[in-house]
C-alpha cells in the first residue's frame, strides 16, 4: 500500500521546520568538524612529517574506493576531557574491503599519542562488540601509545575497560571472526597485544613498534640501552620474533596488505533475500520539512515513513488498533524490514500489536527498524488498574527476547519506559542512530522538575511551611536547565549512549548500511521470555 | 575470372585482398604462421592453411609451402600482397611452374627493377628522366670535377660507404668543389676507411612523388601521382593524392614517364614508379627524376583508389585472370584529395621503437576507411611489422581532405599499446603541412614539436582516476556514502616516466571531487553521463591495471598498486639487462663469470632492419645469460644478470 502523504511542500510550517532541523544540524555538523580535524593543524603536521597518513586517509585506502562507510561515534568524547579527545581519539564504523563489510578501529595518533581515554574504551569496545554481534572481520589500524595515564582508573581495571579489547579479540577470533592488525605506529604496554592477538599482523617498516615496555622503561628496569626499532620494530617482528607476519614498506603498502589478507578470508556471507532497490516515491530531503522541528508538536510518523522506504510502500499491520504504535512490513533498499514507530504515547493495546509485531517478525526472520518518537506509557488509574504495565512488560520482553536484528533511529523523543519498549540501547539494538532534533532522558525536564517540586512542596507543607510560585519556579529551573542539556543528542552521543547523531535526510541510507552489516550474521531462532499474558 | 585464390600474406593487405576477392565472388585462401592462427585474416578467409613457425622465414617467406597449400585447396592464382614474396623472380616462376597464376608482374620485370642501377640505365635509354650523377670508378679529382660541371651545381659530394650525414658534402660553386673533395675524402676514410665518393646533383626541397600505373603486359595507364613527402628515416608517414600543387603540365610528364617505364618491360598489374622531384621552385617538368620500380601493389593504394574509384585489387585479379586493361587513359577521372596515415604500435618517445602488446581496445570513427589487420583483443606480435592500421580520408579539397584525418586520428581510439596516433596528430596538424610545404626533410626538421607532447589536462588525469577506481562505473544510492564529510582515497597513477597521486572525495554515486596535486576537479555525473569541470568527459577503457582516456589522441595510465612495493625492494638499476624492444638476438658477447666495465658490449638486438647494441651501464661480473643468438625476445625481457664482484665471489 503506497502512503499518501498529507504534507504541504514548501508551506510556512514546512519552512519554519526546516530552518528548525536546519538548526539542529549545524551544531552537529560543528561538532563533526572537530571529531573529523583530529589533534589540530600542530599535530596532524607532525605526524604527516614522519611519513604517515593522516588517520582518516589510512581508513579511507584500506576501504574500496566508492564504497559506503558508516561511522559510528563520530561526536564521542565531544565536549569531554575539555574537548582534549576528539572523536574519542579512535575512528571506528563499517566500511568495505574487497566487497566485504568490515568494523574498522583506527587509533588517531595525532589526539594525546593515540592514548586510550575512558571514552576511548567504550569506543573501541562498541565497536567490537557491533563485529561480534554481525560477524564483521576486525581491521585494527593501531598506533597508540596505550591507556592514558591520568585518567588509568577508569581505564585499566573494571570488567568494559582497557582488558576487555585483547579478550574480545580472542573471542571473536575463536568465532571465526577473523582480527587483523595493522601496527602503523606504536604499540605499548597493553596495546601490544593489539597485534599480538590477532590472527594476522602486518607492521610498517621503521615506523610500527611493539613491546611491551618501551626502550625507556626497559633502560630504567634493566639498564639495557636498546633502540626503539631494535626493540620492536617491523624488521625484528616480521624476522625474529614472529609478533607480526608482514612487514610493510609505508602506511599504503600497510594498507594494501591488509586489503589482500581480507580478501583472503573464505568467508561466507548469508544469502539474504534482497529486493531491487526502489527509492521512495516521496523525496527523503522532504523530511526535514514534514517532521515539526518542535519535538511538543504532533505529526503522523508514516510521513517520515513514505521519506524512506522503497516506492513509499508500506504494509501496515493492525492499522486500526493501538493506532499510536505504527506497525508494518516495508523494503528498505531492496532489505525486507518490519517497522515499528511511534504516533503518540504508548497504551495497552498499543503495547500488545507491538509485542504481537515482533513475535510475527521474529518468526519470519525479517529484521525490525524502531522510529522513536516516544513520550513514554500511558499513566494514570485506569492504565495502571488495566494492567498497562503487564502489557508495556509483553512488548519490552518481545523487544529484549528477539534474535532478529533491530536497528534503532531516535527521530524525536525518547522517554521514560518508552524507550525500552522501543530498543533503547539497553535492548541490544544492532546500531542505535539519533536524529539532531532528537532528546533522550528519563522524562521531560518540565515534568522531572514537576515530580521534584511536588515532593518538596508536601515535604514543605507537612512542616506547615508555604512556598511561592516563585519560590517554585526558581527551585525547578536548574533540574529544567539541566535536562535541557543532558537530553540534548550531542550530550548523548558524547558518552556513547547511541551509535552516532545522522541527518534525518540520510536516515534511509544510514538503515539500509546498518541493515546490511546487521545480515552478514545468520538470523537465529527466537526463543521469548515468558510472557505476563 | 578465379574461382579461388591464395593470399600469400597477412595483416591488413590480405585482409584487404581478401574483402574484394568476396564482393567479386572470388572464394578465398589464407595462409597463416603459428603466431597468426587467430588473425582477423585467417577469420575473414574462406579456407586457412598453417604454414609455419612465426618467423617470416619459417612460414611467409616459404614459397613451396604456400604454393602447396595453394595447389591442396584449389587455389587458381596467388595473390603476394606486398612485402615477403611480392618481388621475389624466383617464387613468380615457381608459381608459373605449379600451373598457378601469379597475380602481379612476370618475374621478368621484377627482376629488370630489381637492380637498382640496371633499371636505371634501363629507364634513361627508355627517355625516363634519371637523377643526374656519377658513381664511376675512376675517383680522380679531375674526372670528379669535370663530372661536378656536367651535372650541374650545386651538387652533393657523398661517401659511397656513407650514411648518418657523415661524409656529404653540398657544393654550390666550381671554385669550391677541390676544397670540399678533399675534406669528404678524410672524413670518409676516417670514419668508413673507404674514401670512394660519387657525385650527385643536390636536391634542396627533395619530395618524394610516385605515379601508379597499371599494366597488362602490352599497354599500361597511370592512375596518377601520390606524395609519400612525409617521411621519417624513408618510411613513409601520410601519404596524399594527388600531389600537392601539381600541375596539369608536370602530371602528363610524370605519368607519361611512367607508363614509359612499365610498358618498355612489358608490365602487368599493379605497380609504382617513384621519382625524386626538386621542388625548390614548385613543381617544374624538368625536374623530376626516375628512382625506382615498385614492382607490386604499394601500402599507400588506397589513396589512389579514393581519387579514382578505382578499386586496384579489382584490376589485378581481372587482368590476373586475363581480362583486358579495365580502363583506357581518357576514362580515368581524378576526384577530390586523399589522405592516408599508417598508424604503428610504436613508442615514439623512446625514439619510434617498435612496441608490442594485446590490442585491449581498437575502435575507428566512422565515416573513415580504415584498413586493418587486427582488432580488439588482437596482439601486435614482435614478428612482424607494428601496423594496426590504415587510416584513409577522401574529400572534396586537400584543406578539407586534411580537417578530416584531423578529425579520425583524434576519434581513433587504441588501448593497450603505445602508438604513434599522436605523432600522426601533430602532423595532420601542422602548419606547413597545412600550406603544402612538404617535402622529406620535413619530419626531421619538425621532429621535437611534432613529437612534442601535449600535457595532459587536470580533467583527463581526474578522469583516469575515477575509472581506475572503479568509480565512473559504480551506482547505487550507497555510492561514496559517508555521515558527516567525504573520505579522502588515494589512487596511484603511473602516466609517462610519472607518478600521479589523485585523492578522490566522492560524494554520492554522481558527484566525486578529484584532488591533484595542482588543484581540484569537480566530476558530476548528469543523465548518466560524466562531466569534469562542466566538459563531457571522454570515452575511457580499462582493463587490467591500464586505463587509457581516449583525449589527445590516448592518454595511457597505469594503475599502481601499492603491493608492488613489495619489502626486500627491486634489483639494484642496472643488473639487468634488458631488450629495449622486441627482436631477434643476433649476438651475445657476455659469458657467465666475465667481468664488465660499464659500456661493454654484451649482446646485439635485431629489431625493424636495425642493431641495437646492448651495453652495460655498470661495472661488473656477468650472472647469468638468459638467451642465446637466434633467439626472439619480447620488449623488456631480461638478457644477462650482472651482480656486483663480491656478490660473485
Amino acid at each position: 500500500m503506497k502512503l499518501k502523504s498529507q504534507a504541504l511542500v514548501g508551506s510556512e510550517a514546512y519552512k519554519a521546520n526546516v530552518q528548525g532541523h536546519l538548526e539542529a544540524l549545524h551544531l552537529v555538523e560543528a561538532a563533526a568538524a572537530l571529531a573529523m580535524a583530529g589533534g589540530g593543524e600542530t599535530a596532524r603536521a607532525r605526524h604527516l612529517g614522519r611519513g604517515k597518513m593522516l588517520p582518516r586517509e589510512r581508513v579511507a585506502n584500506l576501504l574500496d574506493p566508492g564504497a559506503p562507510f558508516l561511522e559510528v561515534g563520530v561526536t564521542a568524547a565531544h565536549g569531554l576531557y575539555g574537548g582534549a579527545a576528539p572523536c574519542a581519539g579512535v575512528i571506528a564504523g563499517v566500511g568495505r574491503v574487497m566487497g566485504q563489510d568490515v568494523m574498522v578501529v583506527c587509533n588517531d595518533a595525532t589526539v594525546k599519542g593515540g592514548t586510550y581515554y575512558p571514552m576511548t574504551v567504550k569506543k573501541h569496545l562498541r565497536a567490537q562488540e557491533i563485529a561480534e554481534e554481525n560477524h564483521l572481520p576486525c581491521v585494527y589500524l593501531v598506533d597508540s601509545g596505550g591507556a592514558n595515564l591520568p585518567n588509568q582508573d577508569e581505564v585499566f581495571p573494571d570488567r568494559d575497560h582497557f582488558g576487555r579489547i585483547f579478550y574480545n579479540q580472542a573471542r571473536m577470533s575463536a568465532k571465526g571472526i577473523a582480527q587483523i592488525a595493522v601496527v602503523m605506529g606504536s604499540c605499548t604496554a597493553g596495546g601490544a597485544y593489539v597485534p599480538a592477538m590477532s590472527d594476522v599482523t602486518i607492521i610498517v617498516r621503521e615506523q610500527g613498534t611493539i613491546f611491551l615496555a618501551g626502550p625507556p622503561l626497559v633502560r630504567a628496569a634493566t639498564g639495557e640501552v636498546v633502540s626503539a626499532e631494535d626493540l620492536g620494530g617491523g624488521d625484528v617482528h616480521t624476522r625474529l620474533s614472529g609478533v607480526a607476519d608482514y612487514l610493510a614498506e609505508d602506511d599504503a603498502h600497510a594498507l594494501a596488505l591488509a586489503r589482500r589478507a581480507v580478501g583472503s578470508l573464505n568467508r561466507v556471507t548469508p544469502v539474504v533475500a534482497r529486493d531491487t532497490p526502489e527509492l521512495p516515491a516521496y523525496d527523503p530531503e522532504e523530511i526535514l520539512g514534514v517532521v515539526p522541528a518542535d519535538l511538543r508538536t504532533p505529526y503522523d510518523i508514516r510521513e517520515v515513513i513514505a521519506r524512506v522506504v522503497d516506492g513509499s510502500r508500506f504494509d501496515e499491520f493492525k492499522p486500526r488498533f493501538g493506532e499510536t504504535l505504527v506497525s508494518g512490513f516495508a523494503k528498505i533498499d531492496g532489505y525486507p524490514v518490519g517497522i515499528i514507530a511511534n504516533n503518540g504515547v504508548l497504551f495497552s493495546e498499543a503495547a500488545q500489536k507491538g509485542a504481537h509485531f515482533v513475535e510475527l517478525c521474529s518468526a519470519r526472520r525479517i529484521p525490525l527498524v524502531f522510529l522513536q518518537n516516544i513520550t513514554g506509557f500511558m499513566v494514570g488509574r485506569r492504565y495502571e488498574n488495566e494492567g498497562i504495565a503487564r502489557h508495556g512488560a509483553k512488548m519490552v520482553t518481545a523487544v529484549a527476547t528477539t534474535s532478529v536484528p533491530k536497528i534503532t533511529m531516535v527521530v524525536g523523543g525518547s522517554f521514560g519506559a518508552g524507550n525500552y519498549g522501543m530498543s533503547g540501547r539497553a535492548y541490544g539494538p544492532r546500531f542505535m542512530w539519533s536524529w539532531p532534533n532528537s532528546r533522550i532522558s528519563v522524562m521531560g525536564g518540565a515534568q522531572a522538575a514537576g515530580v521534584l517540586a511536588t515532593v518538596k512542596r508536601d515535604a514543605l507543607e507537612r512542616s506547615g511551611e508555604s512556598w511561592s510560585a516563585e519560590e517554585e519556579a526558581a527551585f525547578k529551573e536548574p533540574t529544567v536547565r539541566m535536562f535541557e542539556e543532558q537530553s540534548h543528542p550531542l550530550y548523548a552521543s558524547a558518552r556513547l549512549w547511541d551509535d552516532g547523531i545522522v541527518d534525518p535526510r540520510m536516515a534511509r541510507q544510514v538503515l539500509s548500511l546498518s541493515l546490511s552489516a546487521a545480515l552478514n550474521a545468520p538470523i537465529e531462532e527466537t526463543r521469548f521470555g515468558v510472557f505476563r499474558m | 575470372m578465379f574461382d579461388r585464390i591464395l593470399i600469400a600474406n597477412r595483416g591488413e593487405i590480405a585482409c584487404r585482398v581478401i574483402e574484394t576477392a568476396q564482393r567479386l565472388g572470388v572464394s578465398t585462401v589464407a595462409v597463416y604462421s603459428d603466431a597468426d592462427a587467430g588473425a582477423k585474416h585467417v577469420a575473414m578467409a574462406d579456407q586457412a592453411v598453417h604454414i609455419g613457425a612465426a618467423p617470416p622465414s619459417e612460414s611467409y617467406l616459404r614459397g613451396e609451402r604456400i604454393i602447396a597449400a595453394a595447389l591442396q585447396t584449389g587455389a587458381q592464382a596467388i595473390h603476394p600482397g606486398y612485402g615477403f614474396l611480392s618481388e621475389n623472380p624466383g617464387f613468380v616462376e615457381a608459381v608459373v611452374a605449379a600451373g598457378l597464376v601469379f597475380i602481379g608482374p612476370s618475374a621478368d620485370a621484377i627482376r629488370k627493377m630489381g637492380l637498382k642501377d640496371a633499371a636505371k640505365d634501363l629507364m634513361a635509354a627508355a627517355g625516363v628522366p634519371v637523377v643526374p650523377g656519377y658513381q664511376g670508378a675512376d675517383q680522380d679529382a679531375g674526372v670528379l670535377a669535370q663530372a661536378a660541371e656536367k651535372i650541374g651545381y650545386p651538387v652533393l659530394i657523398k661517401a659511397v660507404a656513407g650514411g648518418g650525414g657523415k661524409g656529404m658534402r653540398r657544393v654550390d660553386r666550381a671554385e669550391d668543389f677541390a676544397g670540399s673533395l678533399a675534406s669528404c675524402r678524410a672524413e670518409a676514410k676516417g670514419a668508413f676507411g673507404n674514401d670512394a665518393v660519387l657525385i650527385e646533383t643536390y636536391i634542396e626541397a627533395p619530395r618524394h612523388i610516385e605515379v601508379q600505373i597499371f599494366g597488362d603486359g602490352r599497354r599500361a595507364v597511370h592512375l596518377f601521382e601520390r606524395d609519400c613527402s612525409l617521411q621519417r628515416r624513408h618510411q613513409k608517414v601520410i601519404e596524399e593524392a594527388p600531389a600537392p600543387g601539381m600541375t596539369d603540365v608536370m602530371r602528363q610528364a610524370m605519368g607519361d614517364a611512367a607508363v614509359r617505364a612499365a610498358e618498355t618491360i612489358g608490365y602487368s598489374g599493379a605497380g609504382t614508379v617513384e621519382f625524386i622531384v626538386d621542388a625548390r621552385d614548385g613543381l617544374r617538368a624538368d625536374r623530376f627524376w626516375f628512382m625506382e620500380m615498385n614492382t607490386r601493389l604499394q601500402v599507400e593504394h588506397p589513396v589512389t583508389e579514393c581519387i579514382t574509384g578505382v578499386d586496384l585489387v579489382a584490376w589485378q585479379l581481372r587482368v590476373a585472370s586475363g581480362e583486358d586493361l579495365p580502363a583506357r587513359q581518357e576514362d580515368l577521372q581524378l576526384s577530390g584529395h586523399a589522405f592516408e596515415a599508417r598508424l604503428y604500435a610504436e613508442d615514439v618517445a623512446a625514439g619510434f621503437l617498435p612496441a608490442t602488446g594485446r590490442l585491449a581496445h581498437l575502435a575507428f570513427p566512422m565515416g573513415v576507411r580504415a584498413d586493418s589487420g587486427v582488432r580488439s583483443g588482437d596482439v601486435i606480435s614482435p614478428h612482424y611489422d607494428p601496423m594496426i592500421a590504415k587510416l584513409i580520408v577522401h574529400g572534396p579539397t586537400r584543406a578539407i581532405a586534411l580537417r578530416q584525418l584531423s578529425r579520425a586520428l583524434a576519434q581513433c581510439q587504441v588501448a593497450g599499446t603505445v602508438t604513434n596516433l599522436a605523432f600522426l596528430g601533430a602532423l595532420a596538424g601542422h602548419e606547413g603541412f597545412a600550406r603544402a610545404e612538404v617535402d622529406t626533410g620535413l619530419i626531421a626538421r619538425d621532429l621535437e614539436a611534432l613529437t612534442e607532447l601535449a600535457e595532459v589536462s587536470a580533467q583527463v588525469v581526474a578522469q583516469a582516476a575515477l575509472v581506475a577506481a572503479g568509480l565512473e562505473r559504480m551506482t547505487g544510492a550507497g555510492v561514496g556514502f559517508a555521515l558527516w564529510a567525504p573520505l579522502r582515497r588515494t589512487i596511484l597513477l603511473g602516466f609517462g616516466g610519472a607518478e600521479l597521486s589523485v585523492v578522490l572525495m566522492s560524494r554520492g554515486p554522481d558527484l566525486c571531487e578529484v584532488e591533484l596535486v595542482d588543484g581540484l576537479v569537480r566530476a558530476e555525473r548528469i543523465d548518466g553521463r560524466w562531466r569534469f569541470d562542466g566538459m563531457a568527459g571522454h570515452a575511457a577503457f580499462q582493463e587490467g591495471d591500464m586505463v587509457t582516456v581516449f583525449a589527445d589522441y590516448g592518454r595511457a595510465f597505469r594503475i599502481i598498486d601499492p603491493l608492488e612495493r613489495a619489502a626486500g625492494g627491486a634489483p639494484e638499476a642496472g643488473t639487468l639487462i634488458a631488450a629495449p624492444m622486441p627482436g631477434l638476438v643476433r649476438d651475445v658477447f657476455a659469458t657467465v663469470g666475465q667481468e664488465v666495465k660499464s659500456g661493454d658490449r654484451l649482446a646485439v638486438l635485431e629489431a625493424m632492419k636495425m642493431e641495437h647494441a646492448l651495453v652495460a651501464v655498470r661495472d661488473g661480473v656477468v650472472a647469468e645469460v638468459l638467451v642465446a643468438a637466434g633467439d626472439q625476445v619480447d620488449a623488456g625481457a631480461v638478457l644477462i644478470r650482472l651482480e656486483e664482484p663480491e656478490d660473485a665471489a
